[in-house]
């Protein structure tokens, strides 16, 4: 129908221009900051120098916690996985008209302050708490083993705070394949495992892409599963730029960093979508 | 919410009386990739029920959409009596539509989806025009219904109901019995022309079903590739189609090569293969040079060899029964003739005679004022069946 | 069928949905302790880690604890505001993208999934690198966090909206217009009332986003203090239970809100 040649734009403009304000710019700013001489201050202002000795000093110095951040991001998006595949294709297929409500109840747990729900996994987890005595007693822990404060507690923590963010993407692909082509699998001859690692599975890959990036990313750079359930041995990368940049002030050091953490996520993120051949994510 | 531009002063106001015919004169359409719509030239007189028939992509629902409104086109004019409505809004003309797939608002009950046009240009008394209307289309029991809730057949009768209730000077209907079952499609072609006599508006219908446009239809324009290969009553159009593409895609036709010997009075003597048929001269298209003979076959009559056939006319031995199909109510024949073309016989099985078998040898005839002339350069599948 | 081949497959069909639910309730767990400790009493003790005993004194006296229910306000209002905000800019934004053609409209659409997909440490602290580098690294409050919450609540806001929208039949506001309606008029009485739902879901969704958020929030906030990052404050020295009432009751009317909108949908239409 007739539309205004240039009403699109003016419709966007303001959203555009938030993000592109507030999101796109700020990566520049981020990039300038990790390229400041380290003597400046919030104070005394900072002189861009291109001192990309900066990268090379943040990097060397936290490598620990950066790789600690992959692997743990890693591990818990895998579980997250294999669950959230579980929930997603028991709600998909199994639920019938439980669907909808079902659904609800993924959402629900999110309503919960997220920094609330953390904390009483270390109540749960607690060495006196319910959870490790049970562990203790079939002795699958020691008795002066702990949960908290331990790798196990923080990728658990983390992957009970991404879950939903797994099986959602993971829902909205499943639903959409139609039930007949996995029934024509069968006549086929084909088995039910059969069936799912030919049909299902590949059909269902754009929802496991997204759940995965939406669940990897922002695992990657979370710091409060460490700080409350973990301890100095768990400190994630979110953890040091965190600090560097509230309690030493140290801007260069935390936005080199940043940008570092950045980059790793997009090559990795860029290979995977690759290797998975998915094009469209959204 | 009713603002003041909806209380619209439609051009022309209706209430003057003397209905307006709908034309189209130089109607083109031109997308970015292809044209739709070409040069087209039609004259809908008021009150009649025009059929629109095509296969997909010949441009018939861009002709209609453009008539209605939703699409301008690039060049050309719409014309109700002697009033321009080319560019008008589609809310500004007294023409509605019933779309392919009703378009029923899902968020309105029925009784809402059929009042929202008499609503909109502030008419009074509207609960009992809706009431009437739903008395018409038979679906009083679901006024508090909503679309969702309803079937196939149900959402059709509100569509058509939501669009004639506003009496427009014309009513479009883009294909709305596509998604019918055959049984509810023949019913509401019976009803839907039972209400076009009652009411008496201009209805132009789209379709791509050649049977449903011939029972409907007052007159029929075939279009093919944006253009109109031909138009006129269903009778004429059947009988004495002038394109190899309207003798194809309205019902089936034999269409055999031959070249013209003598043209001279009201006969036209062809070269068969060797017979001489003649074809009278107002059904001849072409006057010299090749053409292509056309007979359809229901009026091509099978005899086993060597027995009288009925008609007296265009002789041909030599046949080869190679199919049969028992369709019931006839038997419909594939028979090999001489120069090597299978032509089509229907007959209707009357039970004279027994039904032939394949292999049978047979002589074909048919009455000459039956067949037609068409120029040879015209594409002899036109318009028929696609392979599957 | 034998009676174990039955058995092993009846156990096949239901083991999926048993593992699924399984997984749901582990979902829960947090939260049903969250309820129950709300109700614990913890007076005589330092450590918040166990339950004591019984008592309804924490949602007595909610706003005991010093500065929390003024967060929880904060909170609140930021989210209001946030939410506002983000559903208006984000709504036209969707609009534009679905109904629009309009150059760099494939540009426009990474850049809305990109903040989706961010690490928020990572958003949260380029954000405050630039408020930094304007010169209001003094000045942090409740603007900038306000700034930061609509920024990353627009791309849910506009992938909500643009789903639901871009879900609508093209031929409903035709059909509307061919009945008389102006273009106002056709998008008040069809277009609007039929996106609506996702532009709700959208709202809903940004307020949980905005009200919930903390590694953003705090590198934004200076000195004001969010709910969330009360929460984080007390955590080191121990947390009162009435955050965990404030927990609670988030949920409850979160839970509500959804329910109930899920219940009315389906009057609305059987399935």
């Amino acid at each position: 129908m007739r539309r205004g040649r240039f009403t699109g734009y003016w419709l966007m403009l303001p959203a555009a221009l938030w993000l592109g304000v507030f999101f796109v710019i700020p990566f520049y700013s981020l990039l300038a900051t990790s390229l400041y001489d380290p003597e400046g201050s919030v104070l005394t202002g900072y002189d861009v120098t291109y001192h990309v000795a900066n990268f090379w000093d943040a990097i060397s110095e936290h490598w620990d916690e950066l790789w600690r951040s992959l692997w743990y991001a890693g591990l818990a998006t895998l579980i997250c996985a294999v669950l959230g595949y579980l929930l997603a294709y028991a709600i998909a297929f199994k639920a019938g008209r439980w669907r909808n409500f079902l659904l609800v109840l993924v959402i629900a747990p999110f309503f919960t302050s997220f920094l609330v729900r953390t904390l009483s996994w270390k109540l749960i987890l607690a060495d006196d708490g319910f959870i490790v005595d049970a562990l203790q007693t079939l002795h699958l822990m020691g008795d002066d083993d702990r949960l908290l404060a331990t790798p196990v507690a923080v990728i658990a923590g983390l992957v009970y705070n991404f879950l939903p963010f797994m099986v959602l993407p993971l829902y909205a692909s499943l639903e959409k394949i139609d039930v007949r082509l996995i029934e024509a699998a069968s006549d086929l001859y084909a088995s039910p495992s059969r069936g799912f690692l030919k049909v299902t599975l590949p059909l269902s890959m754009p929802g496991v892409v997204a759940g995965t990036l939406l669940t990897f990313i922002p695992a990657a750079g979370d710091y409060i599963n460490a700080q409350l359930l973990g301890s100095t041995n768990q400190r994630m990368v979110g953890n040091v730029i965190q600090d560097l940049f509230t309690d030493t002030g140290d801007y260069a050091a935390a936005g080199a960093l940043s940008v570092t953490l950045m980059a790793i996520i997009v090559a990795l993120v860029v290979i995977y979508i690759r290797k998975a051949g998915t094009e469209e994510l959204l | 919410m009713s603002l003041a531009a909806d209380r619209t002063d439609t051009p022309a106001d209706r209430s003057s009386g003397a209905p307006r015919d709908l034309r189209l004169t130089a109607l083109t359409k031109e997308f970015a990739t292809f044209t739709a719509v070409r040069s087209l030239d039609l004259e809908v007189p008021a009150g009649t029920f025009f059929a629109l028939l095509g296969p997909s992509g010949c441009g018939k629902t861009t002709t209609l959409r453009m008539v209605a409104g939703l699409e301008s086109p690039t060049s050309g004019t719409i014309h109700l009596g002697n009033d321009e409505i080319t560019w008008e809004k589609p809310y500004r003309r007294p023409v509605n539509t019933v779309f392919q797939n009703y378009a029923l608002f899902p968020h309105l009950d029925v009784r809402e989806n059929v009042a929202f046009g008499l609503r909109r240009r502030g008419a009074k008394d509207v609960d009992r025009q809706v009431q009437e209307m739903l008395e018409l289309v038979e679906l009083e029991a679901q006024a508090r219904k909503k679309p969702p809730q309803m079937s196939g057949g149900q959402q059709q009768r509100v569509a058509l109901a939501r669009a004639l209730i506003n009496r427009p000077e014309v009513l479009l209907l883009d294909e709305p019995l596509g998604a019918l079952d055959l049984k509810l499609r023949r019913a509401m072609q019976i009803e839907i022309k039972r209400i076009q006599t009652e009411v008496g508006l201009t209805f132009v219908h789209v379709t791509h079903d050649q049977e449903e446009a011939m029972t409907m239809a007052d007159t029929i324009a075939v279009m093919n590739g944006g253009v109109i290969e031909q138009m006129g009553s269903p009778t004429e159009l059947y009988e004495n189609p002038r394109t190899t593409f309207v003798a194809n895609f309205l019902g089936q036709s034999n269409l055999i090569a031959g070249t013209v010997t003598s043209a001279e009075g009201d006969v036209v003597r062809v070269d068969m293969h060797g017979t001489q048929v003649s074809i009278p001269a107002d059904r001849a298209h072409v006057r010299s040079g090749n053409g292509w003979i056309g007979i359809r076959p229901e009026k091509v009559l099978v005899a086993p060899e060597g027995e009288p056939i009925d008609a007296p006319g265009n002789h041909l031995p030599g046949g080869v029964i190679t199919d049969v199909s028992f369709v019931g109510v006839s038997t419909q024949y594939l028979v090999m003739m001489p120069w090597g073309q299978e032509l089509m016989a229907f007959e209707q099985n009357t039970g004279r005679r027994r039904i032939l078998q394949q292999g049978d040898r047979v002589d074909v005839s048919w009455r000459p004022e039956f067949a037609f002339l068409l120029p040879a350069d015209q594409d002899v599948n036109a318009g028929a069946l696609e392979e599957v | 069928m034998t009676g174990l081949q039955r058995a092993g497959r009846w156990i096949g069909e239901h083991l999926i949905l048993a593992a699924g639910l399984l997984v749901l309730v582990y979902m829960f767990v947090p939260i049903a302790v969250v309820m129950l400790m709300s109700f614990n009493d913890n007076s005589e003790s330092r450590n918040v880690y166990a339950f004591r005993g019984f008592t309804w004194d924490n949602w007595a006296n909610v706003c005991q604890p010093d500065g929390m229910c003024e967060a929880v306000l904060r909170s609140v209002g930021i989210g209001l505001a946030a939410t506002l905000v983000a559903t208006i800019l984000g709504t036209l934004a969707a609009f534009a993208l679905v109904r629009h053609d309009f150059r760099g409209r494939s540009a426009m659409n990474t850049i809305i999934f990109l903040p989706m997909a961010s690490p928020e440490i990572v958003m949260g602290s380029s954000l405050l690198a630039l408020f930094v580098s304007a010169g209001f690294g003094g000045k942090l409050g409740l603007i900038t966090i306000f700034i930061a919450h609509v920024m990353f609540c627009l791309s849910f806001v506009i992938v909500t909206v643009k789903a639901r929208l871009a879900g609508l039949d093209g031929n409903l506001e035709e059909a509307a217009m061919d009945l008389y309606a102006s273009e106002a008029t056709t998008f008040w009485r069809i277009t609007f009332p039929l996106v609506f739902p996702g532009i709700a879901a959208a709202a809903l969704l940004s307020f949980s986003l905005s009200f919930d958020d903390f590694i953003i929030t705090n590198l934004n906030a200076g000195q004001t203090v969010t709910f969330p990052m009360y929460v984080w404050g007390v955590s080191q020295r121990g947390v009162p239970m009435q955050v965990n009432v404030i927990g609670t009751i988030m949920f409850l009317i979160s839970l509500t809100i959804v329910v109930g909108n899920m219940l009315a949908a389906r009057r609305k239409q059987p399935a």
